[in-house]
């Protein structure tokens, strides 16, 4: 079968081994929950309880904030003991809701639009998919509903799968395609649905066969003929939305612009299984796997862990020797973020805590050569050693003429260089000023 | 369960991403000197244990200069990058053998100080510092810097000096007596002789091209496999050759650069290859010839990719070569020299910022 790829890309070791072949177990919940009011890229939630309420296990506690923001639902049944700022996986202080569990579980229930679904109108799917708050799952945290509901003029006719787990050490989206395949199958569907798109790709890497077999199986199936399987090469940033789009449609998304451009949307596997439980189950997304591991980890897991779950707790229940950790990431090694506290919770983006016991050079440790890897890995054919001293000359004008702006963030030209130089935080930081003195020249026009 | 309730210990924040490819500066430079080593021990092996001893002074002393230049820049040490080791390897591997083992170390210094540590160090200088050495001995010993002794197994050029001597007797190389191969082959560790590019050049001056074509197709064999005079690292095409594929195998140099500097010095002495004709056996004789003789393969293959030195961009990779490769040409064929591959990447490294600045790739999405 045809393989698809991208060019540019890196080939870090996938140590995908140790919990790849681990099934999916159910972490109890917590006995203090804390959910934050902003896990989604936008505006935070806001409260909707306070103190002192009973809340079930589903129940809305944050109602949308703004245009772009997504509701956030309650994990556990018990008592809101604090609504304000608590310890977050961003390493910021963020409004949280503190609840307390009863150990009832008692959820709440709704009545699912259930399998009448293909006869629903794409709005009421939508909103169902708003009312539970789904959000990308995939690590971005973007409201599933906004991506679900393209401007007119912006037809989508093609739906992207994202199966492809890039992100070494993660597992998470590999343990929901063996063990939920069909449910993520039905919620391509539905979003096909939403969306009317005429092709719908369902994109693996290679390195996960067994998912393919499992994908494969169900698509023989006539209810998923509309469905094509999409076998990726197994390279880092394969699962990046421009890298998957152009690997399985050769379109390219116009730089600055989104995938509707390109008359494409992606959506992660997760994603896909929240959709089906939202609208087969009436379930909000208030819990998700999270890969547990790392070389300090004795017993990794995935774990089905509810949202607001301390990252201690899920690291106790995996024999953490945390004496020896030097580093904690929530997400994968290329992407996820250093956490600062062990009590911030786990979030609807968080696809994995990893406890790593080696650190990466804080200042460059050789001068940068002019080797060219960093140009030859870029996916989106930037010169990022140049980007990075325009960076460090306070240069944003040469900077945004040679695109920073388009940078993803993949991390791809950091990770292959071999001067050890932090070339994606200086893009962080180069974008954060730019984006700073765009507003405010905003603001003074 | 463990119960135990986990201390938090002291974790390390950093931005993503939070692992690192084992790649690194001193490997590449330590991969580069691995590729050499063929062209080292070839040397060895043709013109004797004074070419090591060569190699060695030229090494200590490019790491000594380092050494020194940051300790009184006051700058942290750099040595361990390597880089000071492999500038002295290629200022060695740039010189005759019988060069003095003091000339070979200042050519190593100057180098090291006045074309890198001046500039900054690694990174910032903009030519390659070994060629720089080289240039700087040319132009400041240009006798010792031309004058090659032959081989250990007697070879001068790789040429049958009897079928030559007429037109070498007449560009003064051989002394008038040396008449018969044989009183050549007794005068051998005595006299300097002609390189393969200066009995060719010589050839075309003269206009004798033609009527010992076959004489140069023989020596083809002497080229790619060293038997040939000429500086240390000129000798053996096949040892570089291994390094080169080596490097290019490993992706720790773009192929375009090599690959392209020979193509364009094969394509335009096959369009002038002096036997009138194009697609003969003969008409590619000239072409290969100064495509293996000489220090085109160690130029193309170790200098011109100094990737400090060179373009970042695929295309400007291109474009480099290309031009390294018209230089020569331009400078071997027509220049006071019989040989233009230092000069010829010396000048293209002083175009790198603009064909950089020329050849940006279009990125992913661009409108």
């Amino acid at each position: 079968m045809k393989k698809y790829t991208f060019k540019g890309g890196v080939h870090p070791s996938h140590c995908k081994e140790q919990t790849a072949r681990l099934p999916i177990e159910d972490f109890p919940a917590p006995a203090v929950a804390v959910i934050p009011l902003s896990q989604h890229m936008g505006a935070p939630a806001k409260p909707v309880v306070a103190k002192g309420d009973r809340v079930l296990v589903g129940q809305l506690i944050g109602e949308p904030g703004g245009n772009v923001s997504a509701a956030v639902h309650s994990s556990i049944s018990g008592t809101v003991r604090s609504i304000g700022p608590f310890a977050h996986p961003s390493g910021r202080l963020i409004n949280a809701v503190e609840i307390e569990n009863d150990g009832e579980n008692e959820a709440m229930l709704y009545e699912p639009i259930g399998s009448r679904w293909d006869e629903a109108a794409p709005g009421e799917l939508v909103q169902e998919i708003a009312a539970a708050g789904i959000v990308g799952m995939g690590g971005a945290a973007f409201p599933t509903h906004i991506k679900l509901s393209p401007p007119s003029h912006k037809p989508i006719d093609t739906l992207i799968i994202n199966g492809a787990e890039c992100e070494p050490y993660l597992t998470d989206d590999h343990r929901i395609m063996l063990e939920m395949t069909e449910s993520i199958l039905v919620g391509a569907l539905i979003m096909k649905k939403i969306l009317s798109a005429k092709n719908v790709f369902f994109g693996i890497e290679d390195n996960k066969p067994d998912a393919i077999a499992a994908v494969q199986n169900k698509l023989s199936s006539s209810r998923f003929d509309s469905i094509i399987l999409s076998i990726l090469k197994s390279k880092y940033p394969q699962g990046g939305e421009k890298s998957i789009i152009t690997a399985i449609t050769r379109r390219k998304v116009p730089s600055g612009k989104l995938p509707m451009n390109a008359g494409c949307v992606v959506h992660n596997v997760s994603t896909a299984l929240a959709i089906y439980e939202a609208v087969m189950e009436a379930r909000p997304l208030y819990k998700r796997v999270v890969t547990v591991m790392g070389t300090k980890v004795n017993s990794p897991k995935n774990l089905m862990a509810r949202i607001g779950t301390p990252v201690r707790a899920l690291l106790e229940a995996c024999n953490v020797n945390i004496a020896g950790a030097k580093k904690i990431i929530l997400g994968g090694p290329m992407m996820g973020t250093a956490l600062s506290d062990l009590d911030a919770p786990i979030i609807k983006s968080t696809s994995a805590i990893l406890v790593l016991d080696q650190v990466t050079e804080a200042v460059r440790k050789y001068p940068c050569v002019n080797c060219g890897m960093c140009v030859r890995v870029c996916p989106i054919r930037l010169i990022p050693s140049r980007l990075a001293k325009f960076v460090e000359k306070d240069n944003f004008e040469d900077a945004v003429a040679w695109n920073i702006m388009d940078c993803i963030e993949c991390g791809s030209c950091t990770y292959i260089c071999p001067a050890k130089i932090n070339l994606v935080q200086y893009f962080k930081l180069g974008k954060m000023k730019i984006n700073a003195a765009r507003a405010a020249k905003r603001q003074a026009g | 369960m463990d119960e135990q309730k986990l201390e938090t210990p002291h974790l390390h924040l950093s931005n993503a991403p939070h692992i690192r490819a084992q790649f690194s500066v001193p490997l590449m430079m330590k991969a580069v000197l691995l590729a050499l080593l063929p062209a080292v021990i070839a040397s060895g092996v043709f013109f004797g244990t004074g070419a090591l001893l060569l190699i060695a002074v030229c090494v200590v002393s490019a790491v000594g200069a380092e050494y020194l230049a940051n300790i009184i820049m006051r700058r942290r040490q750099t040595i361990g990058d390597y880089s000071a080791v492999l500038t002295g390897v290629l200022v060695a591997l740039n010189v005759p053998p019988s060069m003095p083992l003091w000339m070979g170390a200042l050519g190593s210094v100057f180098a090291i100080i006045v074309a890198k540590m001046v500039f900054g160090g690694l990174g910032c200088n903009f030519i390659n510092p070994a060629l720089a050495g080289r240039v700087f001995l040319i132009a400041s010993y240009p006798a010792p810097m031309t004058s090659f002794p032959a081989t250990k197994f007697g070879s001068i050029n790789g040429l049958d000096a009897q079928s030559l001597t007429s037109s070498l007797h007449d560009w003064s190389i051989l002394p008038p007596d040396a008449a018969n191969s044989a009183s050549i082959s007794a005068a051998v560790d005595a006299i300097t002789s002609a390189t393969p590019l200066e009995a060719i050049k010589s050839t075309f001056v003269l206009d004798s091209y033609a009527a010992n074509i076959l004489e140069f197709q023989k020596a083809l064999t002497d080229l790619f496999f060293g038997n040939v005079g000429g500086c240390l690292g000129e000798t053996s095409a096949l040892a570089l050759l291994v390094g080169g594929i080596f490097l290019m195998a490993t992706r720790i140099i773009d192929f375009r650069v090599p690959l392209f500097y020979i193509l364009t010095v094969f394509a335009l002495f096959w369009a002038t290859n002096g036997t009138g004709t194009y697609f003969t056996a003969e008409s590619i004789i000239t072409p290969t010839f100064h495509v293996l003789a000489g220090g085109l393969f160690l130029g193309a293959f170790f200098m011109a990719t100094d990737p400090v030195t060179s373009p970042i961009t695929p295309n400007g990779r291109i474009i480099f070569g290309v031009g390294c490769g018209l230089l020569t040409f331009v400078i071997r064929k027509y220049g006071g020299y019989p040989e233009g591959v230092s000069f010829a990447i010396v000048l293209m490294n002083l175009v790198v910022p603009l064909i950089d600045r020329c050849t940006r790739p279009a990125i992913y999405g661009a409108r």
